[in-house]
């Protein structure tokens, strides 16, 4: 692990020097601004029982399938094209710190514009007035909820960035496996297959991978170790899977 | 490990994608200090050998060993005394010069001052240092190609291999590289590989010709030049009849040829006449004293040109595709002879002498 903190520090600088960053930056906080604001004023028009803030985490998704894409496709596959790969696995750097460096700037990125909606928080607590709009329990489960499951569809975009020099396939593929991680589970468990047995190993697993209900119930402050353990093991595999693709290199895409 | 003697040693090395065979049992070293030209076609497997050597593609079977470690088995400690510049130069787009090569200098391990001090001569060797803060995606193709070639030799490695460093320059920058290549003789092993040749030759120690993922020919230039075509022209510039000419000169040695490369005389009465000789001796004072005892004719001009290894290479890859017929079996002999006899290229009525026919190396 000599070179990882030289490779974190060259992505990161990489993700400050490109527009790209600034405008994803834009897009993100342009939307979740909205979906803030039109949360608000459907709080105006009838009031409710919870915080808007469970109401925010739970369109947790949306920027998670345009974000995790863009911030994740170009990493290795646009290395892979440049061929600049070549020349950095020709030093003595290692793939998993290669894979690490990326993983870990693209979700400190990920992160840095997830944490700054808590300014929408906080603005409201400071011009509203009213202690039952902030709720702190639903906005600490609902961060942590974002940290956890990042770190999952940022393993996602790296692995399918590992795979492809294209970014174009690269940010399709993450965006399918978002979609899959999350709509895709939950469409599972409408199956009738997996109702029908309650205590059947399937419909164990299919219970354990909904991803919403994972939001719903951190959100709520529920904290369940099995979501972490998900997330955290599926992170894994995905950057132990991306190291591989790294290496097979014999075979040229 | 690093003691004098060999850098580079490849032994018996095989490297197959699917079907196609990309390098077929190829074995060479390199000393230090040796500057090595690699030659081929394209796509006769220079640049899989080159990345096969740097550890970044596997083999499929055979040894590689830098400074006396093995590629496969010890790839850090191979990895740390290697520069390497790829095929067509990647290069990060929106760094500058300074920071890419220092971000470079610390991947490999240089660190602190000495890497204040790398940076700084690597930049004065490759005359850098009037855009070490320009960005690398605004720069024209030379200063890139000198970019890599600053990268390759930054932390000061025994072994530096570049895959066509000169593709794509213009004469003065192609002047500069080669210059700073010949600055690396005898401290670095250095394997390049290039489509220019008159530019291998002045540069390189020895040249590998690979062909279709086989060494062809290596050696160098000179023996390559005895090797594969055993003749010397002289340009000549002679008044008088050609068939005269002809006469004279045939008393010079059996196995000549004779080309004219002016149909019509000059405003002189001059014609421009090629001999070729099946030797490497100097013939230039028998040419002229053959030519002066003939009163009819007069010589304004000899001019002795060397085989260019151009011609060697054309040979050389000509041959091993005569040769490698489709089953590699054993080539019978009228089948090399036939292939030996095209060797001459502007000489098809020559036959060969045998010790021309030399066998490739083939397992």
């Amino acid at each position: 692990m000599n070179h990882f903190f030289t490779l974190l520090r060259h992505e990161i600088r990489a993700l400050l020097i490109s527009p790209a960053t600034y405008i994803a930056t834009v897009l993100f906080l342009g939307l979740m601004g909205f979906i803030f604001q039109g949360l608000l004023v459907s709080f105006v028009r009838e009031s409710r029982e919870t915080s808007p803030a469970v109401d925010f985490f739970s369109l947790f998704w949306l920027p998670v399938f345009f974000l995790s894409p863009l911030l994740t496709m170009r990493s290795l596959a646009e290395e892979r094209r440049l061929g600049t790969l070549e020349t950095l696995m020709t030093t003595s750097v290692s793939s998993p710190e290669v894979v690490l460096s990326k993983f870990f700037a693209a979700y400190g990125f990920y992160l840095t514009l997830w944490l700054s909606t808590l300014s929408f928080h906080w603005v409201l607590f400071e011009f509203a007035e009213n202690p039952k709009l902030i709720d702190p329990g639903p906005l600490i489960g609902g961060y942590v909820f974002v940290a956890l499951s990042g770190l999952m569809f940022i393993a996602a975009g790296i692995f399918s960035s590992a795979l492809t020099r294209s970014q174009l396939v690269a940010g399709l593929l993450t965006l399918a496996m978002s979609f899959v991680f999350t709509l895709g589970f939950r469409y599972l468990d409408d199956f009738t297959i997996f109702q029908s047995e309650a205590d059947s190993l399937r419909s164990v697993i299919i219970d354990h991978v909904q991803i919403f209900q994972h939001a719903e119930d951190f959100v709520s402050g529920v904290i369940d170790t099995r979501a972490p353990v998900l997330y955290l093991s599926m992170t894994g595999i995905l950057l132990f899977m991306a190291m591989l693709a790294l290496d097979a290199r014999s075979v040229r895409t | 490990m690093t003691t004098n003697g060999t850098t580079i040693e490849v032994e018996n090395l095989y490297k197959r994608f699917g079907r196609v065979e990309a390098v077929n049992n190829i074995s060479f070293e390199v000393r230090r200090g040796e500057i090595i030209g690699f030659l081929g076609p394209n796509g006769a497997g220079k640049s899989t050998t080159m990345r096969i050597l740097t550890g970044y593609v596997p083999a499929t079977k055979g040894v590689v060993r830098i400074c006396g470690h093995s590629v496969a088995g010890e790839p850090a400690q191979v990895k740390r005394r290697l520069g390497y510049m790829p095929e067509n130069n990647p290069l990060p787009e929106d760094l500058r010069v300074r920071e890419y090569l220092r971000w470079r200098g610390r991947l490999k391990e240089i660190h602190g001052r000495h890497l204040r001090e790398r940076v700084e001569t690597v930049l004065e060797q490759c005359d850098l240092n009037r855009s070490r803060n320009r960005i690398i995606g605004k720069l024209s193709k030379g200063y890139r190609q000198r970019v890599g070639v600053a990268d390759a030799i930054l932390a000061e490695p025994e072994v530096i291999i570049m895959d066509e460093p000169t593709i794509g320059l213009d004469p003065h920058q192609i002047l500069m590289i080669r210059d700073l290549i010949a600055s690396l003789r005898g401290r670095m092993s250095v394997i390049i590989s290039s489509h220019i040749l008159p530019e291998i030759e002045m540069t390189c120690d020895r040249v590998i010709i690979i062909n279709q993922g086989r060494i062809v020919a290596s050696g160098t230039p000179s023996q390559l030049r005895k090797e594969f075509l055993l003749r010397t022209s002289y340009d000549l510039e002679v008044k008088g009849d050609i068939r005269e000419v002809q006469m004279a000169l045939a008393s010079l040695t059996p196995k000549q040829q004779i080309e004219h490369s002016l149909d019509r005389p000059d405003k002189d009465g001059f014609y421009g006449v090629t001999v070729q000789l099946r030797s490497d001796r100097h013939y230039g004072e028998d040419i002229l004293s053959a030519v002066n005892a003939n009163p009819r004719l007069r010589i304004r001009a000899v001019r002795r040109r060397e085989a260019s290894l151009e011609e060697v290479f054309l040979a050389a890859t000509r041959r091993s595709w005569e040769i490698v017929s489709p089953m590699s079996e054993p080539v019978p002999t009228v089948r090399r002879r036939e292939a030996a006899e095209r060797v001459e290229i502007p000489a098809p009525a020559l036959a060969p002498e045998p010790q021309a026919i030399q066998p490739d190396r083939t397992p």
